[in-house]
């Protein structure tokens, strides 16, 4: 009855969530793409201007649409129709300056440079545009609307069907639910994603909402503050999740009781409690959540961790056209090459949008294990767990323990 | 309630040391796609 409503209510949210973002992100793929080289919907008459761009490009572009720059981007010179150097006219091999600039532009130019690095050679990125104004406008836009529209639901939630009392008698007999180390790590997991969630909507949403409140100067000293926060206690939060899914997957693989607690809807909608073990559906629902969208958030913020050494969307998205699914779903064929700093706008991307909706996940989870049931607290504050609590949520779980208590010898007497 | 604190000591001591054994590595992000000066364009 209890965790289901927080394994629903973060079910819907972030279906709605991903459905949005991943809807909002399909056009940017396909913008990224129409930058590059392949000519957009409108043929423009260029004749006018010899390829270069028209007041009716420079519109569209400070519009957002996408631009035909596929004429001057091919236009970089051409070394092999060049005059000898030794001839007249020859030293720059056949590229004019406008050439040379061009290349650059576009990425083009054969640029050597003393400075090593992964991306030292790019000298203008072409695709960070879209980018930047998919971060300032959709990415930060549904994903606070998700914050807000989690919150708001757990509040209407908390109206309509108040706090989950215990049904029965309290006993005032405690059973311990979580030893030390248990709570210990779920605690440097909890509070890492916290620390972590608002530094990072700092560094997200600050220059929209912080910058106009408080100022550039003062802003700059937290946004500072915040990344090496941000980048500092991830490690904890690695550690944790590691901690957390070697002490608990064990309790958490599906089973038959799982089948029933979700039948009966947790008990959410009457017909008593369903029994279940130490986690129920619900609460696995939550675990796997968490394991898996915070190993992906782990994954992708190694890669902005350590810029450029980790590459992982080129390679995914020739994996995922191998497959033939993202033609079928509408998204194209999507992009197999790309600059260093793509790489990192990508996973910037995928970062912020896996950890939005673990956020409003673990926001349901937070309601529901404090201020939505009672008694919940306990198993993570000191441990020990009313019994009858215990008997209404963990039935089974209940019964382990008295079994396992009663063929545990107390106060054990050495044989004689 | 001990728990819960000892991990929240535990993420701080977790970042500073972090940060220092990131530092001592001599690693740094930042000159990864960033030239600090001296670059040569072309031939």
């Amino acid at each position: 009855m209890r965790d289901i409503r927080h394994f629903i209510l973060g079910c819907i949210v972030a279906a709605l969530a991903f459905i949005g973002l991943v809807s909002s992100l399909t056009p940017g793929m396909v913008n990224a793409q129409e930058a590059g080289s392949v000519a957009p919907q409108t043929e423009i008459d260029r004749s006018a201007t010899g390829g270069a761009p028209t007041l009716e490009d420079i519109m569209r572009r400070q519009q957002g649409l996408p631009v035909d720059n596929s004429e001057r981007a091919a236009n970089v010179g051409d070394p092999s129709g060049a005059a000898n150097l030794s001839d007249q006219l020859g030293t720059l091999g056949g590229a004019s300056d406008p050439d040379l600039w061009r290349g650059m532009r576009f990425n083009e130019a054969d640029v050597t440079t003393q400075v090593r690095g992964p991306a030292a050679e790019v000298l203008i990125q072409d695709r960070g545009m879209w980018w930047l104004q998919f971060r300032e406008g959709p990415l930060l836009t549904y994903g606070g609307y998700l914050l807000l529209g989690t919150i708001g639901l757990l509040a209407l939630f908390f109206l309509i069907r108040g706090r989950v009392k215990i049904d029965g008698e309290k006993t005032g007999r405690r059973i311990e639910r979580f030893k030390n180390f248990e709570r210990f790590g779920h605690w440097l997991l909890a509070g890492s994603f916290i620390v972590l969630g608002i530094t990072g909507l700092v560094s997200l949403m600050g220059r929209k909402f912080m910058i106009p409140v408080m100022g550039h100067e003062s802003y700059a000293l937290i946004a500072g503050a915040s990344k090496w926060v941000h980048n500092n206690v991830s490690w904890a939060f690695m550690l944790a999740l590691v901690m957390i899914f070697v002490m608990w997957v064990v309790h958490n693989f599906p089973d038959k009781t799982d089948l029933k607690w979700l039948a009966m809807g947790g008990g959410l909608f009457g017909g008593g409690h369903p029994p279940a073990k130490k986690f129920n559906a619900g609460q696995k629902l939550i675990f796997w959540s968490t394991i898996v969208l915070g190993a992906s958030i782990s994954v992708s913020g190694i890669s902005l961790l350590f810029p450029f050494e980790l590459p992982l969307f080129a390679k995914t998205f020739a994996i995922l056209n191998s497959t033939g699914l993202p033609e079928m779903f509408g998204f194209g064929i999507l992009q197999e090459t790309m600059t260093p700093h793509e790489e990192m706008q990508y996973a910037q991307l995928w970062h912020a949008i896996v950890s939005f909706v673990l956020m409003s996940i673990i926001l349901a989870h937070i309601y529901i294990g404090s201020l939505g049931m009672e008694g919940a607290y306990d198993a993570m504050g000191s441990g020990m767990v009313e019994e009858q609590w215990a008997k209404e949520h963990h039935s089974l779980w209940v019964e382990e323990v008295k079994e396992r208590e009663g063929k545990a010898p107390s106060g054990a007497t050495p044989a004689e | 309630m001990k728990a819960m604190l000892v991990g929240f000591v535990a993420i701080a001591v977790i970042a500073v040391g972090a940060d220092y054994t990131l530092d001592q590595m001599g690693w740094s992000a930042a000159e990864q796609g960033a030239s600090s000066s001296s670059v040569r364009l072309g031939n």
